[in-house]
């Protein structure tokens, strides 16, 4: 493996994607959901082969995954976002509100409705870290308090009821297309699209960037403000369209709907290889990890495990990844202070004065290949 | 313009900029013709990252003109600056560690195919073509974290080039560079210079700017000295012009009897940042560690004060060893610590001046574990009065006090501990040139009294008006030590640079036997 990163060009590219995903985190947290499941269906039947055990493996995380989705574009900016859950319970309501004050309203109107309320939401918390300068994780949990306020204000005592929804939109809650819940599918949908804009787009690229180093960002002439800006509202939208999977799934809508859930999306990113300090990590690792999140939380009961170890097990796994994290990036480090002891002021470096006499470009790179030992990182 | 001579690629002309009291630069002139390297020179402090700095949008100018190809501009930000064709390297390379080498290149202006997508294809082919041409062997896809500092220099200068800049900025791109990667920059640079591009070299190394360079400007204390051909001068001249002032009596020292020997310094070494450190400080002595800024003299005061470890030699004050790696174990044999950056390292700005000046000696105000103002108040008392800090009351914030008044809380502070070793780096950066003398006056009466101080000074006629020896550093060994008498301008400064080469390694070896006999 070590020869694949000395030698970039002398392995062929399948090899390194496979060398990539061997290594990488999004394996590892998919390896330990597919254990969980086979060890929870071996245990009863009912988990997989059931009735709806299927369709509740794949239906229930797909609200956190929305919500983890966002939240990683945010982490991957060093920001943090806590309002999720309120800005969801907010939007939930809403859609309840709109099928009661204007009967016969399309449903797409109402998704749309809450996606643009939960990005309304999310640009207030954007405008407040990037240009008031206020750190992310002070003003999201202002606005959490206070979304959740204007929620119970305008709920009052007031819930939103099966009956007050339109069958067709309840409907989208359980309905399925070839054995795949249609609320998963957005889900997915939403995945692949900022999976996609994160990896291959400038903009995209630009957030690891920022979260990478800001300062560094703001020399290159990057446009940092407006990119993170671009996260909190993305991160606001994705909560809002929860808010409406949310009333769609469970058909009623209270007032303590999405409370705690902006701590399970952030734990999900960070089970799914997040850096929590910017930079580094993939939705899908957030996805997987919510997906590993939720249905812990439903398979340790099976398994006849008691409520507080259910907590427990949970909160072990977040601070193993974390730590995981602190030890990779730490290797890393250590190999960069081994690195600098071949600088300069260490004493003549032999393997780089060898090829002194031909180091003019252009140079064919061969003549040089052996000059340095380049450790590998990772 | 007239067309037989092209307009200069960057032309700066009286250029100003202050920050707060402080004049950083007050006239900065600067003229680059194209298909030119131009070296910039001049001392710590003389305005050369300044006026870099407005060059490339970092800071914006109070006044003079600045133009770029001709034309009159003003950069707002970097983005300006690099869209009109100029790109910079800076002295601290400033790289995304978790983005592979080539997104550190490209960022943000990433080759892209159908539908605005990153084509990843093009762009490793294209930073591997950069490393060819760089004459390096990197792996493109490899994260930038990790690298050594030459090599995220490198991966700063294929930036650079990437850019197809009309003008080329390079502050000290060889500080940390071996010689293979400076013969190879140099090729770049001069191939460059082939193309019509305009090339600006700032150097503290004098072989490589008569090496490489057509042109010289030296500035100093902010402002435009000479420019002239490289052909026409020599490094006697050049180094007559950097330093070619008055050493006033500015800054007298009083003479104060040399008493017993407080600390002694064997055989400091630490891997990449110093080397061989020996010397001595005597009561009532103020030795000054003079050299370029970078030659790894905070890093040895650092050590011996054990804020930093290090890998061999031993500390002893007033003949007692002084375990490395625990400034407490430091103050508490003697030795006071007066940072370069008072505001973060020294200062609590926010608090009042009295529980500043106690905040060191704490431990023995509290009763019961609770410290009370009144106690902080009469601690903090008579050291202010003694250094006459001019606060209304001590209660007063350090905030809104001056430059001058803040060391001096600063240094109160630390005597209330009754060091017999005051060590101070950069006791009057930032502090204006009134309040400096007062600065320097109190250096001197409390060397007078019998403190051992150790000074870190980048300003030359601090060091040679202050000082009663003058250790100067370079590329982390001591290269000479100076007494009184000796040390001139042109002796310390040729100290600070002459004996810096590419490989250089018999020199620094000779440097460093050099620097353990005189010591």
């Amino acid at each position: 493996m070590s020869d694949a990163v000395l030698q970039p060009s002398a392995a062929s590219p399948a090899r390194r994607v496979l060398h990539d995903v061997l290594r990488s985190r999004e394996l590892a947290v998919a390896l330990v959901l597919v254990a969980l499941v086979v060890v929870t269906t071996a245990n009863s039947n009912a988990f997989l082969f059931g009735r709806t055990g299927w369709r509740d493996l794949l239906l229930t995380p797909s609200m956190l995954v929305l919500l983890a989705v966002g939240q990683t574009a945010v982490i991957i900016t060093r920001n943090v976002d806590l309002s999720v859950g309120s800005t969801l319970g907010l939007t939930a309501y809403l859609t309840g509100r709109l099928f009661i004050d204007v009967p016969g309203i399309p449903i797409v109107v109402v998704v749309l409705a809450g996606v643009a309320m939960g990005a309304a939401l999310g640009a207030v918390n954007g405008i407040l870290v990037a240009w008031g300068r206020v750190p992310a994780l002070v003003v999201t949990l202002g606005t959490m308090y206070v979304y959740r306020g204007a929620f119970l204000t305008w709920a009052g005592s007031d819930r939103i009821n099966a009956g007050d929804m339109p069958r067709a939109f309840r409907d989208l809650g359980t309905d399925s297309i070839l054995g795949i819940p249609v609320l998963t599918i957005v889900a997915l949908t939403v995945l692949v699209v900022v999976g996609y804009y994160l990896r291959t787009a400038r903009g995209g690229r630009e957030l690891y960037a920022i979260g990478s180093d800001p300062a560094a960002a703001e020399l290159y002439g990057l446009k940092v403000s407006r990119r993170i800006l671009s996260a909190f509202v993305l991160s606001g939208a994705l909560a809002g369209l929860a808010g409406v999977v949310s009333a769609a799934r469970f058909g009623t809508v209270s007032s303590s709907v999405g409370m705690g859930i902006e701590l399970q999306a952030v734990g999900a990113a960070v089970i799914g290889g997040v850096a929590i300090f910017g930079g580094s990590g993939t939705v899908w690792g957030a996805a997987l990890g919510a997906f590993l999140l939720v249905t812990i939380n439903r398979s340790l009961p099976v398994l006849g495990i008691s409520d507080f170890w259910q907590q427990a097990v949970v909160g072990a796994l977040i601070v193993g990844a974390i730590v995981l994290d602190r030890v990779l990036v730490r290797r890393q480090e250590r190999a960069l202070v081994a690195a600098r002891e071949h600088g300069p002021d260490a004493g003549p470096p032999p393997d780089r004065t060898a090829s002194t006499s031909s180091g003019l470009p252009p140079l064919v790179a061969s003549e040089t290949h052996d000059e340095r030992s380049r450790e590998v990182t990772r | 313009m007239q067309s037989s001579t092209p307009a200069p690629t960057l032309e700066l002309r009286e250029v100003s900029k202050s920050f707060g009291p402080v004049r950083a630069l007050r006239s900065g002139t600067l003229v680059v013709e194209p298909g030119s390297i131009h070296a910039l020179i001049g001392e710590n402090g003389a305005g050369k990252s300044t006026l870099i700095k407005i060059v490339a949008g970092v800071h914006r100018r109070d006044g003079g003109v600045l133009r770029f190809q001709g034309a009159e501009v003003d950069f707002a930000s970097t983005a300006e600056s690099k869209g009109a064709g100029i790109a910079v390297i800076y002295q601290e390379p400033t790289l995304f560690p978790d983005l592979s080498v080539t997104e550190n290149i490209f960022m943000g202006r990433q080759p892209v195919g159908a539908g605005r997508r990153i084509d990843y294809r093009a762009m490793y082919a294209e930073a591997e073509a950069l490393f060819t041409r760089l004459g390096v062997r990197i792996d493109p896809r490899r994260p930038a974290r990790g690298l050594s500092i030459a090599d995220q220099q490198i991966i700063e200068i294929a930036k650079a080039i990437s850019l197809d800049a009309a003008l080329l900025i390079m502050d000290e791109p060889t500080a940390a560079l071996s010689g293979v990667e400076v013969e190879r920059l140099f090729a770049v640079a001069r191939s460059l210079r082939d193309e019509g591009r305009a090339l600006v070299f700032i150097s503290h190394r004098f072989e490589e700017v008569f090496e490489l360079c057509d042109t010289v400007t030296v500035m100093r204390d902010g402002a435009y000295v000479s420019t002239r051909p490289i052909a026409d001068t020599t490094v006697d001249a050049l180094v007559a012009e950097m330093v070619g002032r008055e050493v006033s009596e500015l800054f007298p020292k009083q003479p104060a009897e040399i008493g017993e020997v407080v600390l002694s310094v064997r055989g400091l070494s630490s891997a990449g940042r110093f080397r061989d450190i020996d010397f001595e400080v005597r009561a009532g002595e103020i030795v000054a560690l003079a050299g370029l800024v970078g030659a790894g003299r905070s890093e040895i005061v650092r050590a011996v004060f054990g804020i930093d470890g290090y890998d061999a030699g031993a500390v002893t004050l007033l003949g007692e060893p002084v375990p490395p790696r625990s400034p407490r174990a430091a103050i508490r044999a003697g030795m006071a610590f007066v940072p370069e950056d008072r505001r973060h390292q020294g200062l609590v700005t926010e608090s009042s001046v009295a529980r500043n000046v106690a905040s060191v000696i704490r431990r023995g105000l509290s009763r019961g574990g609770i410290l009370s103002s009144r106690a902080e108040n009469a601690a903090a008392a008579p050291w202010a009065a003694r250094l006459e800090v001019k606060t209304g009351a001590l209660d007063m914030h350090a905030t809104t006090m001056s430059g001058g008044n803040q060391q001096k809380v600063v240094i109160a502070k630390w005597l209330a501990t009754e060091p017999r070793l005051l060590i101070i780096d950069e006791p009057t950066r930032g502090i204006d040139v009134g309040t400096k003398a007062e600065v320097h006056r109190l250096l001197s009466d409390l060397a007078g009294q019998g403190l051992a101080i150790v000074m870190i000074s980048s300003e030359l006629p601090e060091v040679l008006g202050m000082a009663d020896r003058v250790l100067v550093v370079c590329e982390g060994r001591i290269t000479a030590d100076l007494d009184r008498a000796e040390a001139t301008p042109e002796s310390v400064m040729r100290a600070a640079t002459a004996s810096v080469t590419h490989t250089g390694t018999h020199v620094r070896a000779e440097a460093g036997a050099e620097g353990r006999a005189s010591a």
